[in-house]
């Protein structure tokens, strides 16, 4: 059967003269856009309401490529920016996108502070275990052991267990999936969208150019069969206890899902009762 | 400690020239941050580091903040350290520049200049260096490959001199300098541990007798503090010299401490040049000598401290002077603009600022050519600007 059609009906929501993007043959960064493109599609979310912010890195680029108000901003400021978009517009949807990197490494602090405030935003970070833009050298996410291009005898620091970081520090929202687990993915990304307070969804995606060669993965094609025999669906687990190793089970699912006011509610509660 | 290494000649970048120079120089810690175009230059030391040619210590932080902050701990503490950065990695630094001249730690650190955002670029500008003009680090640019790694060999030298004692930071273009491969001739590990000696720390952190360091100073002590620093910048002047000098005697290659004079002697018009930018022009000179202009060049190495002395006494016997930069103090000029008119203040001869390649944009021929061209038509007749923006969209010259 043949499909005509002058526009791909996702289009609507990519800037289509920054394509080609610059992500690497199977990368899990197109994949894990796609999702949200979808999640968008799904969720009735008003463009013209909808802030998209990223930091540097790969996923960075994100920011770029969204057609709607969206900001590059600099390396591990992406919430703090998004965090001012917010204040200034309370009405506004502000979605961060960015690395492992980014977000937990040169951006750390700023990550548990805006979920301590349970600040109204989604965070998607993408995890692909190492500064791939750069050229693939150890991260916070750097699994234990792992080879790269700064630790080619493997890694010896203990890697950040990013939804315990989210949990810990009160994010009202925390999932985690892998690039292959895209329909359950987009599920996440629409629940998170419509959640009020800080929501955090982990993609656990491959980078077979500077990450997946060193280790035992050289194509998109072989992580995703590794995420196909490791992961496992733990819902409401204690994110604790989803630590990730080398060869060990990849625990995804949604880990927390609670109510808690948000900076705005008890910021407004406040100036309404000192009016 | 570090394996012996022969000298050999290379075809590196000049990251690699960076890393290597750091090696040769025995350097014991390292904490780095990864940045485009700067990444290699910690990579490859990374490399040295798991290969066992070093036995240094190699740690990834978490910012530039971090990598500086370690850093000056570990040369407190009586190492000698080495770092790397770019563009917004130095932006992120500037708090800790501050504490590392302060605290009189001869710290090595190349930067490989690339614009600052916004927007987001990834190559060649030099606000990124600039700005640290105040820092109290001495500061300075590379034409070569070459000159990246004796001037990492060089920086130790100069800043661990006792009448120095002052953190350094080589300068090299963005991708022009640091991803491509040049020959570059490296000296053996056993003439570069004769030539730059052994690390003394003029005081360290010890256990056994203890003391404190950058602690709360009231302001009867700040200011004798800040002139010593003065001082120390001073000096550096003296001791680039006789460095660049013993340099020469020792490897054969001659960087003529503070600038870099090329056909100056009888010049009418001179142009004053930083980085890569300086080979170009000295295909212009020789071009334009060839039709009997008198044109000549200066090569600026240092920023930090300023060879105010070298240019007043070239300014002396030429008829207009331009500076070229490849960064602008908005509202005002190119910083080495501003500085060198304020250097040959009282002087009678016109300054004009010419800035290009700005975000990384190509200086060509064509455009140094442009430059003498005005300069040779201020020599006769007064200028009506100072400011020239060369190949600039909708800017007229």
């Amino acid at each position: 059967m043949e499909i005509e059609a002058e526009t791909h009906p996702l289009d609507k929501y990519l800037r289509t003269d920054r394509i080609p993007h610059i992500w690497c043959p199977g990368c899990g960064l197109g994949t894990v856009l796609n999702c949200f493109l979808h999640a968008l599609e799904e969720s009735d979310i008003d463009l013209k309401n909808l802030a998209i912010v990223s930091g540097i890195g790969c996923t960075g680029r994100v920011a770029g490529y969204l057609n709607v108000d969206s900001y590059h901003t600099t390396h591990g400021r992406a919430i703090p920016f998004a965090t001012g978009l917010k204040l200034a517009n309370p009405k506004l949807k502000v979605v961060v996108f960015s690395g492992d990197g980014d977000l937990f490494a040169i951006g750390g602090n700023h990550f548990i502070h805006a979920a301590r405030r349970n600040i109204d935003m989604t965070v998607i970070c993408v995890n692909n275990y190492n500064y791939g833009m750069t050229g693939g050298q150890l991260g916070p996410t750097t699994p234990l052991e792992a080879k790269t291009t700064t630790s080619p005898y493997g890694n010896v620091e203990h890697p950040f267990n990013l939804c315990h970081v989210a949990a810990a520090s009160g994010a009202v929202y925390v999932a985690r999936w892998t690039a292959l687990h895209v329909r359950r993915l987009k599920e996440s990304m629409k629940e998170a969208l419509n959640k009020k307070g800080f929501t955090f969804i982990e993609v656990i995606a491959s980078c077979p150019t500077t990450y997946g060669r060193r280790n035992k993965m050289p194509t998109g094609l072989d992580t995703m069969r590794y995420y196909k025999e490791k992961s496992v669906i733990k819902h409401g687990i204690d994110p604790s206890e989803a630590d990730i190793e080398i060869g060990g089970d990849i625990i995804v699912g949604k880990f927390v899902d609670i109510e808690k006011p948000t900076f705005d509610e008890i910021l407004k509660k406040l100036e309404e009762k000192i009016k | 400690m570090i394996q012996k290494l022969p000298a050999k000649k290379m075809v590196v970048t000049g990251d690699y020239a960076a890393a290597y120079g750091a090696l040769l120089c025995d350097v014991d810690v390292v904490a780095a941050y990864p940045i485009t175009p700067q990444t290699l230059i910690v990579e490859e030391f990374s490399n040295f580091v798991n290969d066992g040619i070093t036995d240094a210590e190699f740690i990834m932080v978490e910012s530039e903040h971090s990598a500086m902050s370690a850093c000056i701990a570990a040369q407190a503490a009586g190492a000698r350290t080495y770092t790397a950065t770019a563009s917004q990695g130095l932006a992120l630094m500037h708090e800790m520049l501050f504490i590392a001249s302060a605290l009189r730690l001869p710290i090595v650190m190349p930067v490989v200049n690339r614009t600052v955002a916004a927007p987001i670029g990834i190559w060649c500008e030099h606000n990124d260096s600039m700005p640290q003009r105040d820092t109290g680090w001495i500061q300075m640019a590379c034409e070569d490959n070459q000159e990246v790694l004796d001037m990492i060999i060089m920086a130790y030298k100069i800043g661990e001199r006792k009448d120095v004692l002052l953190p350094v930071m080589p300068c090299l273009d963005a991708f022009i300098l640091s991803h491509t491969v040049e020959p570059v001739d490296a000296p053996s590990s056993d003439e570069v541990a004769d030539f730059i000696g052994k690390y003394e720390p003029h005081a360290m952190l010890d256990p056994d007798n203890p003391m404190a360091i950058g602690t709360f100073t009231p302001p009867e002590y700040i200011q004798e503090l800040r002139y010593q620093n003065h001082v120390a910048m001073e000096n550096a002047k003296k001791a680039i010299k006789e460095v660049t000098k013993e340099f020469a005697d020792e490897f054969g290659r001659d960087y003529h401490g503070l600038i870099e004079e090329y056909k100056c002697d009888d010049a009418e018009v001179v142009l004053i040049t930083v980085g890569t930018v300086t080979g170009t022009a000295r295909e212009v000179v020789d071009k334009l000598r060839q039709q009997g202009k008198k044109v000549g060049l200066i090569k600026l190495r240092f920023y930090r401290p300023f060879p105010r002395e070298e240019l007043r006494s070239i300014a002396e016997n030429v008829e207009a002077i331009g500076v070229y930069d490849r960064a602008i103090s908005y509202g005002s000029g190119g910083p080495l603009f501003i500085e060198t008119r304020n250097a040959l203040y009282g002087m009678d001869v016109p300054v004009l600022n010419f800035l290009a390649g700005l975000g990384g944009r190509d200086v060509v021929t064509g455009d140094v050519e442009k430059m003498y061209e005005i300069l040779m038509k201020a020599k006769d007749s007064k200028p009506d600007k100072e400011i020239y923006w060369i190949g600039t969209r909708g800017v007229s010259i």
